[in-house]
C-alpha cells in the first residue's frame, strides 16, 4: 500500500527534465558510438571479410525512348557497389553508355543507354553483367516506342485518366436520385454493397502492392513496407477522421472519406494504366480503358450511397467525383512518364490504408442504421449486398488485366 | 527474377477476346499513337544524323575500319590489356614452347618441358574477371611443340589449391595417361615419345572433369611431322568459353581467351602469304564450335595427322577436344572478318579479324 504513495511524491521530481535528463539520453548513444568505433578499428575480433562481394542490380525500367535505342534504369540494392562491365541484348555484346563514372555504389542509381536495333512487338532480353560476370536481365516483354512527354502525350494520357476517372465515377453518382427513392432496407444493402466493392479493392490494392513491391531492391523494406505503410495510413486517416467521442461522422463526411480512399486507390490504378500504356501498345491500353470504366463505375455508387438521406448542395457531388477520379489522370502521367516501381508500391500501400479506414467508416454507418433499426449487423439483407458488391467487382475485374 | 507487368501473351490474348471493343475504341487512341510514333522516329534521324551513338567510342577502340553500323556496335567496351592478365593474346598466336632440348644416349632427341598449375583471376571481357585456373598464368596454356619420335619429360608442380593433372592428347603407357590427380604442392613427371604427329591438346583431367576444363586448365600440343610441313606464317587458335555466373552456360566467348580481342587488335597478314591455323576446340557447355573464314576457302588436315588436304572449304566444325589444321592464303588485301558459325558465339565475343596486306 505504502508503495503507491512513494512513486507519485518521487515520480514529481523524476519528471523534471533538466541536465541530468539530458546526459541519460545521451549515455547509450555514447556508448553505442564507442562500440561502433570499436568494430570499425578492430574488427571486432571477426577476422577479415573473405567472402567474395554480394552484388545485387535492380532494372527498374526499360524504355525505347527511339527507334534505335534502348535506356535502362538501374538500382543497386546490394550490400556492395557494382559495376557494369558490359552489356548484352539478345545474347550480343552491345555498345552502351553509362551515365556514371566507375561503380555505382549501394543504393546509387544509373542510367544505361544502348544504340540497339530493336524490332517493333518483338521480345527483346536486356542482360547487364558486372566485373564478377554476375548477369542482372530484365525482359522487354513487347517492343514499342515509349511515349515521351509532350504536349500530346500529356493530353492523351490526362484523357486516359478522365475515361477511368471522373467518367465512370460520375456516371455512378448518377444514380443518386435512385438512391434517395430507396426504403431503410434498400438503403441498407447499397451501404453493404458499397462495403463489398471496397473490401475487393482493398485486397486488390494490397496484391498490387506485394506483386510490385517484390520488383523493388530488397533493401527497401519488400513486403513489410507494403503492410506498415497501409496500416500507418489506417491510422492516421482513422485519427484525423475522428470526431468527438461516440460521435458518428456527416453522411457527408463520409462519402468524401469514400472519395479520398477511392481516389488513392485510383492513383494507383492510374500509374498501373500508365506503365502498361508506356509499355504496352494501344491495342492494350484501350482494352483497359474499356475494362476499368465498367470497374470503375460501381464506385461512383459508394460515393453516393451514404448521401441517400442527406441532401448536400450540386457542387459536392462535383469535388466528390473530382477527388476520387481526378487522381487517375496523375497517377496516368507519373506511370506513363516516370514509372517508378517503389513509388507506385507506396501510392499502393497508401490507397490500401485509406480503403480501410473507409470500410471502417461506412461499417459504423452500417451499424448505426442497424441499431437504430433494432436489426443485427449482419443480416441476409447486408451481407446480400456485401456479396453482391464482391460479385460485381471481381466480373469486372476479369476486363482488367495488366 | 523480375515478375513483367505485362507479356506479350497477356496482350495478344487479351486483343484477341476483346478485340471487337478495343478496336471500335481504339480509334482515338490509335490514331493519336501513330502521329506520336512518326515524331519520334524523325527525332531518332534526326539525332543519328548529328551524332552516331556509339561511333566515338568505336574510333577509339580501333575497330572503325568496315563494316555496318550494327556489327560495330555488337561489341564490348573498353579493351584487355595485360595488365590484369599478364599475357597477350596476340603472342599466344605464335608462341611456341619448343622445351629445353638435349640428346638422349640413344641419339634421340629430349624435350624437358615445365607445367606449373595455380589460381589466377584472368580478365576475359573488358572489366570482367574470371577466377580460372591456369597452367603457366596463362589461358589457354603454354603451346607445347616437338618433332615425332622426340621424348617428351613434362614436370609438373601442382600449385593450386585444388589437385590437378595434365592429360596429353597422344599415343603413351597407362601411367602417363595424366588421369590421377596431383595434390596441391605435390610434382609429377609425365615422360613419353610423341606419337603420332598432327595437333593434339593437353587439359587436366580431374573430377569434376567439367568445372576443371572449364575454369582454363588446357593447351595446345602439336607434334610436327618428322619432314616439317612447308613455311608458312603459323598461328594458334584455341576456341573457349567462360561461364562467369556459374549456372552451366557460357556468358562469354572467344579464341584465346579474351572476347573480340582480334576484332579490336586485327592480325596482320600479308597477300598470297600461306598462313597455317593450328585449331583446337576447348568449348565446354556447348557440344560444337565452329570456325568460318570470310572471303576465302582453307584446305583442312584434320588433326593434322596427315599431309595431304582432305577438304577445301570456308566453315568448319569442331566438337570439344577436336582440332584440325587449316591452310589457306589471302588473294586479296583488306579486312576479313573469322568467327564462330553459331552465331550467338559470334556476337558473344568469339570473333575476329584479319587484316590483309
Amino acid at each position: 500500500m505504502a508503495e503507491q504513495i512513494t512513486p507519485a511524491t518521487s515520480g514529481q521530481s523524476l519528471r523534471r527534465w533538466n541536465a541530468a535528463t539530458v546526459i541519460l539520453v545521451f549515455i547509450p548513444l555514447l556508448l553505442l558510438a564507442a562500440l561502433l568505433a570499436f568494430l570499425l578499428i578492430t574488427g571486432a575480433g571477426l577476422g577479415k571479410r573473405i567472402a567474395p562481394p554480394i552484388e545485387e542490380l535492380t532494372i527498374d525500367r526499360i524504355t525505347l525512348p527511339a527507334q534505335n535505342q534502348i535506356v535502362v534504369q538501374v538500382t543497386n540494392g546490394g550490400a556492395d557497389p557494382v559495376t557494369v562491365a558490359q552489356v548484352q541484348v539478345d545474347n550480343a555484346y552491345w555498345a552502351f553508355t553509362i551515365n556514371r563514372d566507375g561503380p555505382i555504389p549501394r543504393l546509387g542509381q544509373a542510367t544505361i543507354t544502348i544504340p540497339y536495333p530493336w524490332v517493333q512487338d518483338e521480345t527483346h532480353v536486356v542482360k547487364l553483367l558486372s566485373s564478377n560476370g554476375i548477369a542482372f536481365e530484365k525482359a522487354i516483354p513487347v517492343a514499342t516506342l515509349t511515349p515521351g512527354p509532350s504536349l500530346e502525350t500529356f493530353w492523351q494520357y490526362a484523357l486516359l485518366g478522365l475515361y477511368v476517372g471522373i467518367i465512370p465515377i460520375g456516371l455512378g453518382l448518377l444514380w443518386y436520385p435512385f438512391l434517395r427513392r430507396l426504403g431503410r432496407r434498400g438503403m441498407q444493402v447499397i451501404l453493404s454493397l458499397t462495403v463489398g466493392l471496397l473490401v475487393f479493392l482493398l485486397f486488390d490494392t494490397m496484391a498490387e502492392a506485394l506483386e510490385l513491391v517484390a520488383t523493388t531492391p530488397k533493401v527497401f523494406g519488400g513486403a513489410p513496407l507494403v503492410f506498415l505503410i497501409a496500416l500507418m495510413a489506417f491510422l492516421v486517416l482513422v485519427t484525423v477522421g475522428a470526431s468527438k467521442k461516440g460521435q458518428v461522422p456527416s453522411r457527408l463526411r463520409v462519402s468524401y472519406m469514400i472519395a479520398l480512399g477511392i481516389g488513392l486507390h485510383n492513383l494507383g490504378e492510374g500509374l498501373a494504366i500508365g506503365a502498361a500504356f508506356a509499355f504496352g501498345n494501344a491495342a492494350l491500353g484501350t482494352f483497359l480503358v474499356i475494362g476499368f470504366t465498367l470497374h470503375n463505375i460501381t464506385e461512383g455508387v459508394g460515393i453516393a450511397a451514404p448521401l441517400a438521406r442527406a441532401q448536400p448542395a450540386l457542387w459536392h457531388f462535383v469535388t466528390l467525383a473530382t477527388l476520387a477520379g481526378l487522381p487517375a489522370v496523375v497517377g496516368v502521367w507519373i506511370g506513363g512518364f516516370l514509372y517508378e516501381p517503389l513509388l507506385i508500391t507506396i501510392f499502393f500501400a497508401l490507397g490500401a490504408g485509406a480503403i480501410a479506414q473507409v470500410i471502417y467508416e461506412v461499417g459504423r454507418l452500417l451499424a448505426r442504421q442497424s441499431a437504430e433499426d433494432q436489426a443485427p449487423l449482419l443480416s441476409p439483407a447486408t451481407f446480400g449486398g456485401l456479396l453482391a458488391g464482391v460479385v460485381i467487382m471481381y466480373a469486372t475485374a476479369l476486363l482488367v488485366v495488366v | 527474377m523480375n515478375k513483367n507487368p505485362l507479356s506479350r501473351r497477356k496482350v495478344l490474348g487479351g486483343v484477341g477476346l476483346f478485340g471487337l471493343a478495343g478496336s471500335t475504341a481504339a480509334l482515338w487512341l490509335g490514331r493519336g499513337n501513330t502521329e506520336l510514333a512518326a515524331t519520334h522516329s524523325n527525332g531518332a534521324h534526326a539525332q543519328q544524323q548529328s551524332a552516331p551513338p556509339m561511333s566515338h567510342h568505336q574510333m577509339n577502340d580501333g575497330i572503325g575500319m568496315q563494316g555496318s553500323h550494327t556489327m560495330m556496335a555488337n561489341m564490348v567496351q573498353g579493351d584487355v590489356t595485360t595488365a590484369i592478365n599478364g599475357f597477350d593474346p596476340m603472342k599466344i598466336l605464335t608462341d611456341f614452347d619448343y622445351g629445353t632440348v638435349s640428346k638422349l644416349a640413344d641419339g634421340r632427341t629430349l624435350r624437358e618441358y615445365r607445367l606449373y598449375a595455380s589460381d589466377k583471376t584472368i580478365e576475359i571481357a573488358p572489366n570482367i574477371t574470371f577466377p580460372a585456373w591456369v597452367y603457366n598464368d596463362r589461358v589457354p596454356g603454354p603451346t607445347i611443340r616437338c618433332t615425332e619420335g622426340d621424348r617428351i619429360r613434362v614436370t609438373f608442380t601442382n600449385g593450386s589449391s585444388h589437385p590437378h593433372s595434365v592429360h596429353f592428347h597422344g599415343m603413351h603407357v597407362a601411367a602417363m595417361d595424366g588421369v590421377d590427380p596431383i595434390e596441391p604442392g605435390k610434382q609429377f613427371i609425365y615422360e613419353f615419345d610423341a606419337e603420332p604427329f598432327g595437333l593434339h591438346l593437353y587439359h587436366c583431367h580431374t573430377v569434376p572433369l567439367r568445372r576443371h576444363i572449364h575454369k582454363g586448365l588446357y593447351g595446345t600440343f602439336i607434334i610436327d611431322p618428322p619432314k616439317p610441313r612447308p613455311p608458312a606464317k603459323e598461328l594458334v587458335m584455341v576456341m573457349n568459353a567462360f561461364d562467369t555466373n556459374f549456372d552451366n552456360e557460357n556468358e562469354v566467348y572467344a579464341v584465346n581467351t579474351v572476347a573480340f580481342h582480334y576484332t579490336k587488335h586485327p592480325i596482320a597478314l600479308k597477300v598470297n602469304e600461306l598462313v597455317r591455323l593450328y585449331l583446337v576446340n576447348m568449348t565446354e557447355f556447348d557440344p560444337v564450335n565452329s570456325l568460318h573464314l570470310h572471303a576465302n576457302f582453307f584446305n583442312v588436315y584434320r588433326t593434322g595427322t596427315r599431309l595431304e588436304s582432305q577438304e577445301l572449304t570456308d566453315m568448319i566444325m569442331l566438337a570439344q577436344a577436336e582440332r584440325h589444321i587449316l591452310e589457306f592464303r589471302y588473294k586479296y588485301p583488306g579486312s576479313y572478318m573469322f568467327h564462330a558459325h553459331q552465331t550467338e558465339f559470334t556476337e558473344l565475343g568469339w570473333s575476329g579479324m584479319f587484316q590483309v596486306s
